[in-house]
C-alpha cells in the first residue's frame, strides 16, 4: 500500500508535468529552489559544528521548531495547496486504514518540501560532528522530528477537515492569512535585528522550545552533547508521546471523515437586499451593488480590504529601519500612504472581469451598456477608496507634522485614485489573465498562468505609474521648494488629470466590452 | 426566407426601448407568478431564425451549418446526444457567442447587428456557468431586473412572485452559493424570467431538478407560450420532451438530423426511438459478460 501510494503520488506529478510547460518550468525551479535551501542548511550546519555547542544546539533548536510549526499550521491556511491525496479520494476503495494511514504518512514526504525537510533535518547531525554520539543523537531526534512534521501536519488538517468544510470559515481563515503574509518581511527584519542586539535571549527560548513537542526532537542532541542524560530521554519521551499522540487523532479523524458524508455545513443568510436598496436603481447603481457586495463578502476582494489597514504598519516598519544614526527613522515616508492606498484600490479592479469568471455572461446576456458596467465597477471600488484614501492621506500629513504637504497629498492621492480606476476599467476588458476562481482561496494561483499575470500587471503598473507622474512632480516640487503654490497645483492637475483619465478610461474600456463582450466571455470561459 | 425586420409598433411591448418597463398589465389576469405575456408579434417572423450558423473550436467543428426556424408561440425542444454541439448552438443564437459564419434573428431582428435591442426579446438559461452566487437569491433576480433598466417597484412585485412560484420564497435570503443543484437553477430560470422576454432559451433547464420543481416549471413554461411566448428548451430526455413540447429539432454532430412538430419527427415511432434511429450508434454487444451475477 505504501509502495502504491508513493506511486500514484509520482504518475500524478508526472502527468500534471505533461499537461504545460509551465508547470515544468515551475518544478524545475522548486527543486533549484530546494536544492539552494538544502545545501545552505547544509553549510550553515557544518560550519554551525565549529561554534560553542550550546549555540549550535540553540539554533537548531529554534529554526527547527519553525519547521514543524509551519508542516503543522501552513496546510490550513492554504487549504487547497495539496490535495493530491486527499482522503476522501478513498472513500470508495477498501484500504485498510492502518496501510492507508502509512501510506499517506510516506507519501507525504514524496514532494519538494518534504525532500528539503527530510535531508536538511538529516543533516543536522553535521553541527556535531566534534562528537559522534550527539551526532547519532541527533539522527534520531531528526528522524522523530520529520516523523513528527508529516503526521501532525496530517493530523491538523484531518481533524480540523470539519471546519474547513465551512466556506464561510475558509474564507475568514484565508482573509487572516494576509497578515502574516503582509508583515513577515517586517517582523522578521525587526526580529533579527532585535535577536542581534539581545543574545541573551536566545537561551532563554530553545530552553522553552526544547520542552515543546515542536523543538523536543531537536533539543536531545545537545543534551547528549552535555551529557545530560536525563535530560536527553525527557525530550526524547515527549516527542516520542506527542508523535503517538499526532498518530491517534489522525487516526480517529480519519476513520471519523472516511464516513462522514461531504458538505453539509450551514448554509449562509443575509437580510433584505442589501446594498441594492441603498443604490439607484439603474444598471449602474445594480452593477455597483453586486460589485460592493463582493468587496464585502469574496474573500478574492476582501483580502484587498484587509491588506489597506496594514499599509501604514508596513510604512512604519520600512520607515524607522531606514533611521540614520539610531534616530527615529524616516518619518517622512509615511507621507506616500495616501497615494499607495489610492493605487492599491486602483489596481483593485484591473482583473474585474476574470474575477467575474464565467458569470460575466449576466452583464453580455443582459445588454447592459460596457459604459454603465465600467461605471458601476469603478463606483463600488470609490465608494470604499475614497474615504479611506482621504483619511489615509490626513492621518499621514497628522502622523508627519508636515501640514504644509497637506494639498499635495491629497491631490496627489486623489489623482492617483482617478487614474488607477479609469486605467483598470480598460485593462479589466483588454488584458485578460487567469485568477484564483470564485470560491477559490486567494492565494491559488491558477495553473501555467505566471506569465499572462505577470505581462498584464507589468503593463498596467507602468501605464498608470507614466498617468500619474505630472502630478508625482508637482508634489516632489512642493517637498522640495516648499512653496504652498506647487501643492495647491497638485491638487488641481492631480484631480484634473484623475477625472479625465477616469471619464476616458471608462469610455474606452466601455467600448471594449460592448465589442468583445462574447469573446471575454469565451475568454474567461477557457479558465478552467 | 425574408427578414425584413417589422414595424416597431408591431413589436412587442418590450422590444420598444423604453427605459421603464411596463408593470405588466397582463400579469394579474394570469396567476399571479406568470411572467408578462407577450403580446406576440402578428407579423410571420418566426421568433428565432438561424441561417448557416458555423463555429470552430480549434480543429473541432463544434456546430457545421445550422439552419432553424422556431415559430413564435411554439413550445420547442432541442435533443441532441453528448457533444453534439446543442450548447454551442445555443449560445451562438443567443448573443454569448460570437458564430464564425451564419445568422441569427430573433422575431425578424438580426441579433448579431443589434445586440442591445435583439438582447432585450431574450431570456436565457445558460448551462455550464456560473452565477453570481455571493448574492442571496433574492438579490441575484434584483440584480437580473436592474441590469435590464427595470424600476425597483416593478423588480420587487415580480422577484416576490418568482420566488414564491418556483418554491424559493423560503431560501431568499440564502447565498446561491449554498444552494443546491436544482435551487440553482431555479434561481438562474427566475433571473431569465423577470423582464418578461419575449423568446426564452433554456438550455437543460430540468437537471438536477425535483419532479414538484420540474411540474411547477412546466407550467410556468406551459402558460407562458399559451399566452404567445416562445420557449426553446435542450433535453437528454426525450420523454420529456415528447410530452412537453410541440416542436423538436434532433441535432448531432453540428448538423440538424431532423426539424419540425414532434409527430412529424418521430413519424409514428417514439421520439426515443426514433432519436436513436438517427444518431445511431446504439451497441449491439454481448459485452460485458462478466457482469452478470449469476
Amino acid at each position: 500500500m505504501v509502495a502504491h501510494l508513493v506511486r500514484l503520488k509520482l504518475t500524478l506529478l508526472r502527468n500534471t508535468l505533461k499537461k504545460s510547460v509551465w508547470q515544468t518550468v515551475g518544478l524545475v525551479l522548486g527543486i533549484l529552489y530546494g536544492l539552494g535551501v538544502i545545501s545552505m542548511a547544509l553549510i550553515g550546519l557544518t560550519v554551525l559544528g565549529t561554534t560553542a555547542p550550546e549555540m549550535a544546539g540553540q539554533i537548531i533548536t529554534i529554526v527547527g521548531s519553525v519547521v514543524v510549526l509551519a508542516w503543522w499550521i501552513v496546510p490550513l491556511f492554504a487549504f487547497g495547496v495539496d490535495a493530491t491525496l486527499d482522503p476522501q479520494r478513498f472513500v470508495t476503495f477498501a484500504v485498510p486504514q492502518r496501510q492507508l494511514l502509512a501510506g499517506l504518512a510516506v507519501a507525504g514526504l514524496v514532494g519538494i518540501p518534504g525532500i528539503v525537510t527530510l535531508v536538511a533535518s538529516a543533516g543536522t547531525a553535521l553541527a556535531w560532528w566534534r562528537s559522534p554520539l550527539a551526532a547519532l543523537a541527533a539522527l534520531v531526534g531528526a528522524l522523530l522530528a520529520v516523523a513528527l512534521c508529516v503526521v501532525g501536519s496530517r493530523a491538523t488538517t484531518t481533524a480540523l477537515a470539519p471546519l474547513l468544510d465551512s466556506r464561510r470559515y475558509r474564507e475568514v481563515l484565508s482573509i487572516a492569512a494576509f497578515v502574516p503574509l503582509m508583515l513577515a518581511g517586517p517582523i522578521i527584519g525587526w526580529a533579527t535585528s532585535a535577536i542581534a542586539r539581545g543574545q541573551e535571549v536566545l537561551p532563554v527560548i530553545a530552553d522553552v522550545l526544547g520542552w515543546t513537542p515542536f523543538g523536543a526532537p531537536w533539543a536531545v542532541a545537545s543534551a547528549v552533547s552535555d551529557g545530560a542524560w536525563g535530560l536527553a530521554l525527557a525530550r526524547l519521551a515527549i516527542a516520542v508521546v506527542v508523535l503517538v499522540a499526532a498518530w491517534v487523532v489522525w487516526d480517529r479523524a480519519l476513520a471519523k471523515a472516511l464516513v462522514a458524508p461531504h458538505g453539509g455545513a450551514s448554509a449562509g443568510k443575509s437580510k433584505g437586499l442589501g446594498w441594492f436598496d441603498r443604490f439607484p436603481a439603474t444598471p449602474v447603481g445594480a452593477v455597483a451593488a453586486r460589485c460592493l457586495t463582493y468587496w464585502f463578502r469574496d474573500p478574492r476582494y476582501s483580502g484587498s480590504i484587509a491588506v489597506v489597514p496594514l499599509l501604514p504598519v508596513l510604512l512604519w516598519f520600512v520607515g524607522s529601519s531606514m533611521g540614520i544614526d539610531g534616530g527615529d527613522g524616516f518619518k517622512e515616508l509615511m507621507l506616500v500612504l495616501g497615494p499607495v492606498t489610492a493605487f492599491t484600490f486602483g489596481f483593485a479592479i484591473s482583473a474585474d472581469v476574470a474575477y467575474d469568471h464565467t458569470a460575466f455572461w449576466t452583464q453580455v446576456s443582459s445588454g447592459v451598456s460596457g459604459f454603465a458596467d465600467r461605471a458601476g465597477r469603478v463606483l463600488a471600488a470609490a465608494v470604499i477608496g475614497v474615504p479611506v484614501v482621504l483619511v489615509f492621506a490626513v492621518a499621514s500629513v497628522a502622523f508627519t507634522g508636515r501640514w504644509d504637504l497637506l494639498v499635495a497629498t491629497i491631490g496627489l492621492s486623489l489623482g492617483v485614485l482617478g487614474a488607477g480606476l479609469g486605467v483598470s476599467s480598460v485593462v479589466s476588458a483588454r488584458l485578460l489573465y487567469p485568477v484564483p476562481k470564485p470560491g477559490d482561496s486567494p492565494f491559488k494561483s491558477p495553473q501555467g498562468a505566471a506569465m499572462a499575470t505577470l505581462v498584464a500587471q507589468m503593463i498596467t503598473m507602468l501605464v498608470l505609474a507614466a498617468l500619474c507622474l505630472p502630478a508625482a512632480g508637482l508634489a516632489l516640487t512642493n517637498v522640495l521648494t516648499g512653496a504652498a503654490v506647487w501643492g495647491w497645483l497638485t491638487l488641481v492637475v492631480g484631480v484634473g488629470l484623475g477625472v479625465v483619465f477616469l471619464v476616458m478610461g471608462m469610455r474606452w474600456g466601455g467600448r471594449l466590452v460592448d465589442q468583445r463582450g462574447p469573446e471575454l466571455l469565451q475568454q474567461v470561459m477557457s479558465y478552467k | 426566407m425574408a427578414h425584413e425586420p417589422e414595424p416597431r409598433d408591431q413589436l412587442p411591448p418590450l422590444a420598444d426601448a423604453a427605459p421603464a418597463y411596463p408593470a405588466a398589465p397582463a400579469a394579474p389576469v394570469l396567476a399571479p407568478a406568470t411572467p408578462t405575456p407577450p403580446t406576440h408579434a402578428a407579423g410571420t417572423a418566426p421568433a428565432l431564425s438561424v441561417r448557416g450558423l458555423w463555429k470552430k473550436f480549434g480543429e473541432k467543428i463544434a456546430v457545421a451549418g445550422i439552419d432553424l426556424d422556431v415559430p413564435a408561440g411554439s413550445f420547442y425542444g432541442l435533443v441532441g446526444p453528448n457533444g453534439a454541439g446543442k450548447t454551442t448552438a445555443l449560445s451562438m443564437a443567443t448573443g454569448l457567442l460570437r458564430p464564425d459564419f451564419g445568422s441569427v434573428h430573433v422575431h425578424g431582428l438580426d441579433l448579431w447587428a443589434n445586440p442591445l435591442e435583439g438582447k432585450r426579446l431574450l431570456g436565457i438559461l445558460p448551462d455550464g456557468v456560473r452565477l453570481f452566487d455571493r448574492l442571496t437569491g433574492a438579490q441575484l433576480i434584483t440584480y437580473a431586473g436592474l441590469l435590464r433598466g427595470m424600476d425597483r417597484e416593478t423588480v420587487a412585485e415580480r422577484t416576490a412572485d418568482l420566488l414564491e412560484a418556483l418554491g424559493l420564497a423560503a431560501d431568499a435570503n440564502t447565498f446561491v452559493v449554498d444552494y443546491s443543484a436544482g435551487m440553482t437553477k431555479k434561481i438562474a430560470l427566475a433571473s431569465a424570467l423577470i423582464h418578461a422576454p419575449n423568446l426564452l432559451v433554456l438550455d437543460e433547464p430540468f437537471e438536477a431538478v425535483d419532479p414538484v420543481s420540474a411540474a411547477n416549471i412546466r407550467e410556468i413554461l406551459n402558460g407562458y407560450v399559451a399566452s404567445g411566448g416562445t420557449v426553446i428548451v435542450s433535453s437528454h430526455v426525450m420523454d420529456l420532451v415528447q410530452r412537453m413540447c410541440d416542436h423538436v429539432a434532433v441535432i448531432a454532430g453540428g448538423h440538424v438530423l431532423a426539424a419540425g412538430t414532434v409527430d412529424e419527427v418521430r413519424a409514428g415511432q417514439s421520439l426515443e426511438d426514433r432519436f436513436v434511429d438517427l444518431v445511431g450508434g446504439r451497441q449491439t454487444t454481448e459485452g460485458l459478460s462478466w457482469l452478470r451475477t449469476s
